[in-house]
């Protein structure tokens, strides 16, 4: 990783809002991170941590109403991807921003053939011909790994299996050459062994293509894989961000320390292996006042409830968002 | 595809055997003398020789049988020979109405024409309203336009036509001034011959109200079932990935989400078009269209065994028909279907 290089993708104070019947519910809360070339950042939480509705509002891809981008700046090619205008932020989608989503099964669209979608960003955003299109659909037919790519241009999503969609969808994020590939959560739908295979085709991928890649999971292993660098997020905010040999063996927030523990082991007491976080995430109705992981935490002390704490630098450009020091063992005297 | 048509095609035909039975033994059963119409100073024994002579003395299975052959045989047969020359027309009788003595089917393509144009345009003029209105009532989904299309849906539902016609009537021919552009007439004229422009426009003219009637209320079925399948699709991953790809709002929905969403809707419309056929029994009657469901009303009171068993055959024919082509449209929309 070129450390100090200037990020492809800065993300400063981003606020995203839900409306909804009778409240609202503040889904991300003040994020900022940032992406350099050529680096693959994990971003990892729990269900509704809110790591896939930053990543959306980043590109404006959540439906609004019901949400709603309140604030903060996304630095992406010299121009905040909030202010721009449409037209703009069509071309950077999938022109210069990939996205790989979830579910392979109901990402594709069941009636054209995958030929049409892959070809459909390029035709758009790099003005090709159609005979073009159909040879560079090929290409990237052939680099996700997919055999018989001439024949199989023709074929429609359902002729496809899981592991092959994902890697559809895969082909049509790197048309048009991005410099920024976002895959939220793109194993989670797939079983063990061809999530091995798309772990592996995306690093190869990333390596070959030079790309940033931003992968949004909730499986520590996949990330300890990987990432270059990990963000945790809880709650709708950052609460720790460190490369990802340094959160592994020094993990500062109570919550990143809980997550480590709860992947299963395999050896000793039945009963030992699998640890939990007791309580549920806080589904947040206003913009939070205090720790939202104070009440599910085993160090929280008073200052907790009454502050939200901002993001303490440890060292070893690591940071955690706690008032409690992991390293002295106390509460910070800041 | 094809073998698959083929074999539906096949399967057809006893299925029309057994509605064709059916239909015979339901009217046979009705109530009703063919002769009841007919002067009461006729005596007993004239009525009896009627019957006979229209062939009602013979048992059910044997008329049955006959009316069979004439309908499926000797009636397309004579109109073949009408076409070609070298088919030379079979000697059984045609199959006459009791009613009016005329051939059957001659009657009824006698009234087609105006059904078809009245009916049909009005269905067609229906479907057009209805695409439009459900794909922007799902897109802006509890907007004001939305709001406005529920609201006439509601009303295309829940007014019957012998209500919304005779309101129409009133506003366009009675209240509005005769020289008015906005006047229009509440009596269809079969005899108009289409000549000249000025007889085209007075045929236009005419359709204008039962035209309006019939597209309400077909505007109102199809308009929130295109709203409803925009809807199923508008919130589907794919339309996310669309957008993730950078397409523009009118390629997403114009092309992603509506060939999607046009799937069932095809089969609805499709499914509909043989009660075009069938008329309008009611829009008919009250703006004096000489059409099918007019004939089908008169037939029924008059007991005319022949023209209404007839007319219900052909529409269990184009319902049987239509139906195939339902499923055969849904093959070619859906690449998930395939029936080979």
């Amino acid at each position: 990783m070129p450390d100090g290089a200037l990020p492809v993708l800065d993300v400063r104070g981003l606020k995203t809002v839900f409306k909804i019947r009778g409240g609202e519910v503040h889904a991300v809360n003040d994020v900022s991170f940032d992406l350099k070339p050529g680096e693959l950042l994990g971003v990892v939480g729990e269900s509704g941590s809110g790591k896939s509705v930053t990543m959306m509002s980043l590109l404006g891809l959540l439906p609004s109403p019901p949400a709603d981008v309140r604030g903060g700046t996304v630095n992406f090619d010299g121009q905040d991807l909030l202010q721009v205008d449409a037209e703009t932020l069509r071309k950077t989608r999938g022109g210069k921003i990939g996205f790989v989503f979830q579910d392979p099964m109901t990402s594709l669209n069941p009636v054209y053939n995958v030929g049409m979608q892959i070809m459909e960003p390029l035709r758009k955003h790099m003005g090709m011909t159609k005979k073009k299109a159909t040879i560079r659909a090929k290409e990237l037919l052939e680099l996700v790994g997919i055999p018989d790519a001439d024949q199989r241009l023709k074929d429609y999503p359902h002729q496809f299996s899981g592991g092959m969609r994902q890697r559809v969808m895969i082909a049509i994020a790197l048309a048009c050459d991005p410099k920024v590939l976002i895959a939220d959560e793109p194993t989670t739908a797939l079983d063990v062994t061809i999530q091995a295979q798309i772990l592996e085709l995306m690093k190869e991928l990333q390596e070959r293509l030079g790309m940033a890649v931003i992968w949004i999971t909730h499986d520590l292993g996949v990330v300890a894989g990987i990432a270059d660098r990990v963000v945790v997020m809880y709650g709708g905010q950052i609460v720790e961000q460190a490369p990802t040999r340094e959160l592994f063996k020094n993990p500062q927030h109570p919550y990143t320390r809980a997550l480590l523990k709860t992947v299963p082991r395999v050896s000793g007491a039945r009963e030992e292996r699998l640890e939990i976080i007791e309580g549920q995430p806080p589904i947040l109705g206003a913009s939070p006042a205090a720790c939202p992981f104070r009440d599910r935490c085993d160090v929280a002390f008073d200052r907790c409830a009454k502050e939200n704490p901002p993001r303490y630098n440890a060292g070893n450009s690591h940071d955690a968002a706690c008032f409690y020091d992991a390293r002295t063992g106390a509460p910070r005297d800041v | 595809m094809l073998t698959y048509t083929i074999r539906r095609l096949l399967t057809a035909i006893p299925t029309l055997i057994f509605i064709s039975l059916i239909i015979f033994l339901l009217l046979d059963m009705a109530p009703g003398d063919p002769t009841a119409q007919l002067p009461l100073t006729i005596p007993p024994e004239v009525r009896e020789q009627i019957r006979q002579s229209l062939g009602l003395g013979e048992p059910v299975h044997i008329r049955y049988l006959l009316w069979l052959k004439q309908m499926v045989w000797s009636e397309p047969v004579y109109y073949l020979s009408q076409s070609v020359d070298w088919i030379s027309a079979p000697d059984e009788a045609r199959l006459i109405s009791w009613q009016t003595r005329a051939p059957v089917m001659d009657t009824i393509l006698e009234r087609l024409p105006q059904t078809l144009m009245v009916v049909g345009l009005a269905y067609v003029v229906g479907v057009l309203i209805a695409l439009p209105i459900g794909i922007i009532s799902a897109y802006k989904q509890y907007s004001v336009f939305d709001q406005a299309g529920t609201f006439v849906s509601m009303i295309g539902f829940s007014i019957p036509p012998f209500f919304s016609g005779v309101l129409m009537i009133i506003l366009f021919t009675v209240m509005m001034p005769n020289d008015s552009f906005w006047w229009f007439p509440s009596i269809y004229d079969t005899t108009l011959v289409i000549d000249s422009w000025e007889n085209f426009g007075k045929q236009v003219r005419q359709m204008v109200l039962p035209v309006m009637v019939l597209a309400l209320q077909t505007t109102a079925q199809i308009s929130r079932f295109m709203r409803a399948s925009m809807l199923d699709n508008l919130n589907q991953d794919y339309v996310r990935t669309a957008r993730a790809k950078g397409m523009t709002e009118s390629v997403v929905v114009m092309k992603h989400v509506l060939r999607n969403s046009m799937i069932p809707v095809v089969t609805v419309i499709a499914l509909g078009i043989p009660a075009i056929f069938g008329g309008a029994i009611i829009t008919e009657q009250i703006f004096k269209v000489n059409g099918i469901g007019q004939l089908l009303i008169v037939s029924i009171q008059a007991s005319d065994v022949p023209m209404v068993q007839t007319l219900t055959f052909i529409f269990a024919i184009l319902i049987v028909f239509f139906n195939l082509i339902a499923d055969i449209l849904y093959g070619i929309l859906d690449p998930r279907i395939r029936y080979d």
